[in-house]
């Protein structure tokens, strides 16, 4: 299978998935390329696969100079970075790496919400500043109990509420439609949906409809003691007006794994206390990376076998 | 001054006194307010012009209950000095700093904060653990400093396992050699000071982490931050420490390593559920009812 090339359009960082596509494909990457476009036109009659992730994907104007394309196979399982009309158009398959990240991503969301509630990060700043010797820090507020309110009742999302359930907060959600066996609260609308709980987390995909699903009336709704967590993407929400809805206390708080322009994170949000920043790292661990690798692997060598794909999207 | 003394020995005819040595940090966030009620008054003695000894022997037929926090001890010392007090009420958990045996032999019932705490207790401890094992300060330290954009990626987070059952362990070490984590949630005792050692910690290995949200003296803090420096274990959540608020210098630079002020129930709604408590304990001891949260005896 060495003759067959595999483009790879995130940047290489992770060893274990690039060294298993070298073992059995012709790697090309493309970040680390001088000249894009020529590296790609140099290569492209040979290249029958892409490699993304969170950040690169395929669009539809590298799907079109790349002739011999038949896969592309994401190292995430968002696929907004993916022209998914353009390969089903195309034939060409999608997979993506579903429910090997599921229990990370929504360990991280309740993670934020204990950090940004109990404000762990700033009491951690706290000690080792060496404030603690002037006074005790303030009170922070529970989490127990507190209503959670989900965009998105997906695998992740689902995920989450079965946590967040085991701190008896009472659950609600927002999707395009009502799941049927699902006891948790519908809301038709995310306004009413933030307006009804304490914590609004975002864990839907994005696609045209959920871009800046949360704006500035969903903030306002959700209030100057509810608090934001997003797992899902930056686009998800209007990043101006999140700065300044915490800015001016329009919104008690937020934890954010994403943001519209990573690796650029609003500046003005470094100096705020309810607030915990985390560099995309919802499903950042040893094991989950791995597993997800297995899965880009798994996929490219099932379709080059001619085999069923392990978990085509398209 | 003297006027002061003669408004309180003149108030004590009135009501029972509840003896406070030193405010309690439940008392000086909500207001005393908070804990006023027709069945007893306070008696504060740092407001007191009087050294404490003569302070006590003073007052002493009229405290029949003290209300303490960690800052101030219980001790049979102080007992001896109050042979009117029938009730001691502590606002918090922990009762390590209450002579409990010496309680015992007064006839002296003590409560604490019961349940009140536990909701806040666990979250701090989850919490902790997240922090410790998904590096959440740490990350949030590496957004703010500009390095995700300068150096890239933030390194990858750690294990987890699946959790299956609650068995049970009687011995501590074999507890630590089985688990990813440690949490500890026990009163301080004389059984269980220092009961985290250097056996322990190394049973829990060099992937293991431990949360303390108990006491700081139930780990032996000199061992644990050799163990953290050295890495013979990969990561600590720490909201206690053994001489609070003084933390072991290395500890502050550690990245491996998430600290918190002693904290970990500090919520206003677990404030208020202690306040409500406090009173119940004191009006129920004052109207001879059933106290609402006795400490027993294990």
């Amino acid at each position: 299978m060495e003759s067959i090339g595999v483009l790879m359009t995130c940047p290489p960082n992770f060893p274990y998935l690039v060294e298993e596509l070298e073992k059995r494909f012709t790697l090309y990457k493309l970040q680390n390329a001088p000249d894009k476009t020529h590296f790609i036109n140099s290569h492209k009659n040979s290249i029958r696969a892409v490699v993304g992730n969170a950040g690169f994907g395929a669009d539809a104007e590298l799907i079109d100079q790349l002739p011999k394309l038949e896969i592309v196979s994401s190292f995430s399982v968002g696929l907004d970075k993916v022209d998914l009309p353009k390969c089903k158009e195309k034939r060409i398959r999608v997979t993506n790496t579903p429910d090997v990240l599921t229990n990370d991503v929504a360990d991280l969301a309740i993670g934020l919400m204990l950090a940004v509630l109990r404000r762990l990060c700033e009491s951690d700043r706290y000690v080792r500043s060496g404030k603690w010797k002037k006074g005790d820090y303030k009170l922070t507020t529970k989490f127990t109990g507190k209503s959670v309110g989900i965009i998105g009742l997906g695998r992740i999302g689902m995920a989450i509420a079965t946590r967040a359930e085991a701190f008896s907060c009472p659950i609600s959600y927002y999707a395009r439609t009502e799941k049927p066996d699902v006891k948790y609260r519908y809301y038709p609308s995310v306004i009413e949906l933030a307006a009804n709980c304490q914590i609004l987390v975002v864990a839907c995909a994005l696609t045209e409809e959920t871009h800046h699903i949360v704006n500035r009336e969903v903030m306002n709704a959700l209030g100057p003691k509810g608090v934001l967590i997003n797992i899902g993407r930056g686009p998800h929400v209007d990043e101006p007006e999140l700065v300044s809805a915490l800015l001016e206390g329009r919104l008690g708080g937020a934890g954010l794994d994403v943001f519209e322009d990573e690796p650029n994170v609003p500046e003005p949000l470094f100096g705020l206390e309810n607030v915990v920043l985390l560099p995309h790292v919802g499903s950042g661990t040893v094991e989950t990376r791995k597993a997800m690798a297995d899965l880009v692997v798994g996929n490219l060598e099932a379709h080059f076998f001619k085999k069923p794909l392990l978990t085509p999207v398209v | 001054m003297e006027n002061k003394d003669h408004n309180q020995n003149h108030q004590s005819e009135d009501l029972p006194q509840v003896l406070l040595l030193k405010p309690t940090p439940v008392m000086a966030v909500l207001g005393e307010h908070q804990f006023s009620s027709n069945k007893y008054q306070f008696l504060k003695a740092w407001e007191s012009p009087l050294p404490l000894c003569q302070f006590l022997t003073k007052y002493a037929n009229s405290i029949q209950a003290i209300l303490c926090s960690g800052a101030a001890s219980v001790t049979d010392d102080l007992l001896q000095l109050l042979p009117s007090v029938r009730l001691v009420v502590a606002a918090s958990a922990g009762t390590n700093h209450i002579d409990l045996m010496a309680c015992c032999r007064r006839g002296i019932s003590v409560t604490n904060a019961g349940n009140v705490f536990s909701d806040d207790g666990a979250d701090a401890a989850v919490g902790l653990l997240f922090d410790i094992l998904r590096k959440i300060s740490a990350a949030d330290r590496y957004v703010r400093q500009g390095l995700w954009v300068k150096k890239g990626d933030y390194a990858l987070g750690s294990k987890k396992k699946t959790f299956v059952s609650y068995p049970f362990y009687s011995n501590i070490c074999e507890l630590a050699a089985d688990s990813d984590a440690l949490i500890i949630c026990c009163a301080l005792t004389d059984q269980t000071r220092h009961m985290i050692n250097k056996e322990v910690l190394s049973a829990l290995g060099k992937e293991g982490v431990i949360v303390n949200i108990g006491r700081g003296a139930i780990i032996d803090e000199k061992e644990l931050v050799r163990c953290l420096v050295e890495g013979e274990i990969a990561g600590a959540g720490l909201d206690v420490f053994e001489k609070e608020p003084d933390i072991p210098k290395q500890l502050l630079e550690l990245e491996n390593v998430v600290l918190s002020p002693h904290n970990a129930v500090f919520t206003p709604e677990s404030f208020l559920a202690l306040s409500e408590l406090v009173v119940g304990n004191l009006e129920a001891f004052f109207s001879n009812l059933p106290l609402l949260s006795p400490v027993m005896d294990e």
